[in-house]
């Protein structure tokens, strides 16, 4: 098995780093490509995008900024937000992307993550899931979709899916640490890799999650800041973790 | 030094282009067989499957450029799927010929999790390098492994790795170096 990962997540709406609480009060709080460079220096084995408007209009935006960290960092990168479309898929691929994630879009309609997989490869494809009590959400968490998260990863794999990027509703945002259950069900029931997401608070909270999945995703526990991420893979090292040499 | 990294297929060529251009390497990223067949040094990058993209290669006539080129000996870099295509065959997509510029096949990777995400040490270079792929090559022109796998495969001129140079990081940039400075 490859190393367990590390991933810094940066909401961007319009070409900027933002910072919200349920996609309201949006703050401006800096620029992608700075971020993105300082994390990767700070040892990220990965970074994720996630387009929060996710506008038609600003589908070029987007494509822009993929570019431009293309063109800053050198270590892989997902992006997400409003991809519908195969095409739109391998657009950001070709701007520089190294995976896409889609989430309430294949949900609305499964073939595109087998379209997905067609054009980029199943390792270029990321199906994002959200759930609470078990169940998964569409839309940004607002709509109940009736089906358990661990058979919507499984369909999901299935259909072509290299990846499943796991957030549980409940978990985010409380710090408690991540919903350690709800990934170890979704892990099993899928043989590609799992990335844990939601609830990271401490460096224990880290440490358990790569216990159980192949990779922590990482928003606001790190606070914007390259030199948090520092610490933490220090942090983990000390506790055992097996972590790259990111020299 | 003059390198082409051939255009062939949706992927992320743009990356290789972009990590080569760091080094200092004059790069043109290009579908057409005679400035493949002229550089200095080709890439063959890719991602997607065998099947779609070694049509595209025989589309463009960049395969014969390919060949050509390893068989006057000049150095050529295959990346990922660039290193499966080499090969034989693969059995991807119910089998698909390759290009046989090394001997051997590509197979269906088993594991704990496939697609194989994510950074891998590579022995005997002793780092880590970033991998995601669900196919490996089986071959007796292996000059590195990583957890069993395949990473890096020597034929001629033609050098072959399983993992992605461009997205390794600094080790991956020391790495890309050594091929734009052979020995």
């Amino acid at each position: 098995m490859p190393l367990p990962r590390l991933i810094p997540c940066l909401d961007v709406a319009g070409g900027r780093v933002v910072k919200g609480v349920r996609f309201r009060g949006l703050r401006d709080v800096g620029d992608p490509v700075a971020l993105a460079a300082g994390y990767s220096d700070a040892g990220a084995d990965e970074l994720v995008f996630l387009d929060i408007e996710a506008t038609v209009a600003g589908r070029g935006a987007l494509c822009e900024l993929v570019a431009r960290v293309a063109d800053a960092v050198a270590i892989p990168f997902t992006v997400g937000g409003g991809v519908r479309t195969a095409e739109e898929g391998a657009a950001l691929l070709e701007a520089g992307a190294d995976r896409v994630s889609v989430n309430s879009a294949a949900l609305a309609r499964p073939a595109l993550v087998e379209e997905l997989a067609a054009r980029l490869g199943s390792q270029a494809v990321v199906v994002a899931v959200d759930a609470a009590g078990g169940e998964v959400f569409s839309r940004a968490g607002g709509d109940a979709t009736g089906r358990r998260a661990e058979d919507w990863a499984r369909e999901a794999e299935d259909r072509g899916a290299g990846e499943i990027l796991l957030t549980s509703i409940d978990a985010d945002g409380t710090r408690d640490g991540y919903d350690l259950d709800l990934t170890r069900r979704v892990a099993d029931a899928v043989s590609v890799p799992v990335i844990a997401s939601g609830g990271a608070g401490d460096t224990g909270h880290v440490a358990e999650a790569l216990g159980v999945a192949q990779a922590a995703l990482l928003a606001s526990i790190l606070h914007e800041d390259p030199a948090r991420l520092r610490s933490l893979r220090a942090e983990l090292r000390a506790r055992g973790v097996r972590l790259r040499d990111a020299a | 030094m003059n390198v082409a990294v051939c255009d062939y297929c949706a992927g992320n060529v743009r990356s290789v282009a972009v990590a080569l251009r760091r080094l200092g390497a004059d790069v043109q990223v290009t579908r057409f067989p005679e400035r493949v067949a002229s550089a200095d040094l080709a890439v063959l990058p890719g991602v997607g499957s065998a099947a779609a993209a070694m049509a595209a290669l025989r589309e463009d006539g960049l395969d014969e450029a390919l060949l050509g080129r390893v068989a006057a000996g000049r150095p050529t870099l295959g990346i990922c799927l660039g290193l499966q295509l080499a090969l034989e065959e693969s059995e991807e997509d119910g089998g698909v010929p390759g290009l046989g510029l090394v001997p051997g096949r590509a197979r269906r990777l088993t594991g704990d999790r496939v697609p194989r995400l994510g950074w891998a040490t590579v022995e005997p270079l002793g780092e880590a390098f970033y991998f995601a792929h669900s196919y490996a090559a089986e071959t007796p022109a292996a000059t590195a492994t990583s957890e069993g796998v395949v990473a890096e495969v020597r034929a001629g001129s033609f050098l072959g790795v399983q993992f992605h140079p461009e997205k390794s990081g600094p080790a991956g940039a020391r790495y890309l170096e050594r091929c734009l400075s052979p020995a």
